[in-house]
């Protein structure tokens, strides 16, 4: 049984991608500005896995099943490139980080 | 009781949520990013979607989570990350997710979701099978893709966090 209605899902949904996006402006180190940015990934799968349940089928789920995925490979190839980053500037704060800043 | 659950899970997420954004050491944020996550798979779990909220908590909390934190133990940023907010790019940042906030909600709130009741329409998202069923026959070449973006991946992580010898480099 279903008491929540689909639109406090999508209000949910929409709210945590605000919070997110809100941590990605204001945030200055940044590992915690990837770990917000997952945060808005997930908000997206939350909206999706809600309208697949509502409509009664499975694609919604489907393509939440792909994101899980690219999800991985994502925070595995940006934490890589973070390290990297670090190794070379040896800082991860963004304001810092101003090689292309004419 | 549902709707205590929804309103619980749906509190919780949010305020975790928050406490990951503002939060200025880089370890406890992860570590309520971590409880976001449970969060979200509890209200995964009320969707019907018990695949998808395992899968969120074995991938999310479990590996990439765990991931976040190797990386900033490894880095120990701790003592830089406590730089103060400046308050031109809080504002902005404060007007621009408000923006958004109130834009997404007033669309939400305005727009045509009433969906069907979703207690006639069959929570096809419980059950294993279809999934299998659909991964294998419509989604096929998506998987297949999936599978090498994931070898990509690895290979390009492999790549980037190699050490480069300079005199290796020159060969």
């Amino acid at each position: 049984m279903i008491h929540a209605g689909l639109n406090a899902y999508v209000l949910l949904s929409a709210l945590l991608f605000a919070i997110g996006f809100f941590g990605v402006l204001l945030r200055k180190n940044t590992l915690v500005i990837f770990m917000c940015l997952e945060l808005m990934l997930v908000a997206s799968t939350l909206a999706l896995v809600a309208f697949s349940r509502f409509n009664g089928t499975l694609d919604g789920n489907v393509f939440v099943f792909f994101i899980l995925t690219i999800a991985a490979a994502e925070v595995a190839v940006g934490l890589a490139i973070i390290v990297a980053l670090f190794r070379s500037r040896r800082t991860v704060q963004v304001d810092e980080l101003n090689a292309l800043k004419h | 009781m549902g709707s205590f659950l929804f309103d619980f899970f749906a509190i919780f997420t949010v305020i975790c949520a928050v406490g990951t954004v503002v939060n200025k050491n880089a370890v406890n944020a992860a570590m309520c990013f971590l409880l976001c996550l449970v969060g979200v798979a509890g209200l995964f779990v009320q969707l019907d979607a018990y695949l998808l909220a395992f899968l969120l908590l074995l991938v999310y909390a479990g590996a990439v989570v765990a991931l976040f934190l190797f990386i900033i133990m490894l880095l120990d940023v701790q003592g830089k990350s406590a730089v103060s907010f400046r308050r031109l790019s809080t504002a902005a940042a404060v007007i621009a997710a408000g923006l958004l906030a109130v834009g997404l909600c007033s669309f939400a709130i305005h727009g045509h979701l009433d969906a069907p009741n979703p207690n006639y329409a069959s929570g096809v998202g419980a059950a294993l099978k279809p999934y299998a069923y659909q991964l294998f026959t419509l989604y096929l070449l998506p998987v297949q893709i999936m599978g090498f973006l994931l070898l990509i991946a690895m290979l390009g992580v492999i790549v980037l966090s190699k050490k480069i010898d300079p005199a290796e480099g020159a060969k």
